[in-house]
């Protein structure tokens, strides 16, 4: 611990030798990696389908899942998966256009819901006795306890999820940018839906383990609306979708390791960042790609 | 119970915080503005822990991040209607801005542990000294009288802006007015049932007044009484309870409330 500390240097190759020196900064490496790839594939659909509230939702619920798994001594993946899955379901179910609410009520049942959501996790915390700063890392992620059997995990459930998105990709697409048409053509709509906001659940529950419940957005959310403002077609939009996400969390796993600043900070401000310079610059050459499946 | 001096304290704060979220909260559910409760509550954790890290009364803080980000909402609102990708990724911005001021503030000299940011997110009414519990419920009166002063060109302009409009009430000055008035009583909320939980303090009664009744005098009132029931039966529980964490009693019930009147309306 004394050599190793000895900060950055302009040394690059130095650098990234000292950053994999220790196998927990390895295992965060890889966790990164295999999150923000996931985050960057099903979030670039789920700023398509506009569903970045759901999103939202599932990522609170991730919080109380994971503080009931560690009150219940059984493993933390177990009770993010468990919760997030769970959410989802609930979510379809309650989404369903048959179930639409009045519209200020609907808003108000999913404040509601977050708030409740959050206590559940706050009371199980304090039922476990647990230390504060197990709550801090629950909400706001740390890649310092990354385990290489929650690498493990977290690589089958990428694997499992991508490779169910590749077989629904083509009409889920097609769902999304025109749900009145792919209807009328038979696609199974309603199945479809259910299946992706289960992937969106599972990748929640990953990228919340990466950093933090209360953060997933920037993972899941940022670098997809970035790309889609950037360019409209599909697969440069997810290619880029997925660079950014790695980017972000790359550097931000980076530079935490080199400051004493937490890894949540550094991955939001970057992806935060990138966004917004996107934007200025687009709206400085006066010019937008036209974002797929909006309404005209 | 009351024999506790916490406890007194805890009533007097919670009672007058509680009434003011109530009658907020009604207004909040009514104008459609729940997520703008929900950007205020990610605005009171970034802006109570940038105090706390700077040395400033963590209650100047709050009251500066989430009235200085109410006049930005409504001075945006006119023109801009950001999308929720946007707000989403300033959200988590602005979280992540505050997880920095957090660990600036635990690693800083006063060398503080980590139990003022549990403080913040889920509120600490049972730790309040007399001259607080006094304090929170002074501001929490005052909101209450100011809200209620414009209580009935705010319900008008918000159930019909276009007549409203036509009359000449400056439904603009309102806007703001209200606004201001939200992030005050966000920023003593935070202090009760902490930054995470108040938009359940906010949207659960006033949802479950809106469910109940269509008239919005009536609402208005449901809506503060049902956010009294929570607070008190709330502190009540934990009190018998220890294991219980008040904010969590809180919401519960106010939650339960709102599922109770969804319910109800579903058999009517």
């Amino acid at each position: 611990m004394t050599t190793e500390l000895a900060g950055v240097s302009w040394d690059l190759v130095g650098d990234l030798e000292q950053l994999t020196e220790f196998p927990f900064m390895v295992q965060a490496l890889e966790a990164g990696t295999i999150v923000a790839v996931l985050a960057g594939v099903i979030g670039w659909f789920m700023v398509l389908r506009r569903e970045a509230f759901a999103g939202h939702t599932l990522s609170v619920i991730a919080f109380p899942g994971a503080a009931g798994a560690t009150l219940a001594g059984l493993p933390l993946a177990f009770g993010y998966f468990g919760a997030c899955a769970a959410g989802a379901v609930a979510l379809a179910a309650v989404s369903h256009p048959a179930a639409g609410a009045r519209r200020g009520g609907e808003s108000a049942a999913i404040g509601a819901v977050q708030a409740f959501g959050l206590g559940l996790g706050f009371l199980f915390v304090t039922l476990y006795g647990g230390q504060l700063g197990e709550i801090e890392s629950l909400l706001f992620g740390t890649f310092l306890g990354i385990t290489a059997a929650q690498v493990q995990t977290l690589l089958w459930v990428a694997v499992i999820a991508l490779a169910t998105l590749a077989t629904i990709g083509r009409p889920l697409l097609f769902v999304s940018v025109d749900g009145a048409v792919a209807r009328a053509a038979g696609v199974p709509v309603g199945l479809l839906s259910l299946v992706f906001l289960l992937l969106l659940g599972l990748a929640v529950a990953a990228t919340a383990q990466i950093v933090g419940a209360l953060l997933v957005f920037a993972l899941l959310v940022t670098p997809a609306a970035t790309a889609q403002q950037i360019t409209a077609r599909p697969a440069r939009g997810l290619a880029l979708s997925i660079a950014l996400a790695l980017l972000v969390t790359w550097l931000g796993l980076g530079i935490a390791y080199f400051s004493p600043y937490p890894v949540g900070f550094w991955v939001t401000s970057l992806s935060f960042g990138v966004y917004v310079g996107v934007r200025l610059v687009l709206s400085l050459l006066g010019r937008r790609a036209e974002p797929l499946g909006a309404p005209a | 119970m009351l024999t506790h001096e916490f406890m007194r304290n805890a009533y007097l704060a919670g009672s007058f915080v509680a009434l003011a979220c109530g009658l907020v909260g009604y207004f909040v559910v009514l104008r459609g503005q729940v997520f703008a409760g929900d950007a205020l509550s990610h605005v009171a954790f970034t802006g109570a822990l940038a105090a706390a890290a700077a040395g400033i009364d963590v209650r100047l803080g709050l009251l500066v991040a989430t009235v200085g980000v109410a006049l930005a909402m409504g001075l945006l609102g006119e023109r801009a209607r950001p999308d929720d990708v946007a707000i989403g990724s300033v959200f988590a911005w602005v979280l992540g801005l505050g997880v920095l001021f957090l660990s600036i503030f635990t690693a800083g000299p006063s060398g503080a542990d980590g139990t003022t940011a549990v403080r913040v997110l889920f509120g600490s009414i049972l730790g309040l000294s007399a001259g607080e519990a006094l304090l929170a419920a002074a501001v929490g009166l005052l909101a209450c009288l100011a809200l209620l002063a414009i209580a009935r060109p705010l319900l008008f302009g918000s159930l019909d802006p276009e007549v409203a409009r036509s009359l000449g009430l400056p439904l603009r000055a309102l806007g703001f007015g209200f606004l201001t008035v939200l992030a005050v009583v966000a920023a003593e909320a935070t202090q009760a049932v902490g930054a995470l939980l108040l938009l359940g303090l906010l949207a659960a009664p006033g949802g479950a007044a809106r469910l109940l009744t269509d008239n919005p005098w009536r609402g208005l009132a449901l809506s503060a009484a049902l956010a009294l029931a929570s607070m008190w039966g709330g502190l009540a529980l934990s009190y018998a309870v220890p294991s219980l964490p008040p904010s969590f009693a809180v919401i519960a019930l106010a939650s339960g409330a709102f599922v109770l009147a969804g319910l109800s309306r579903i058999e009517t």
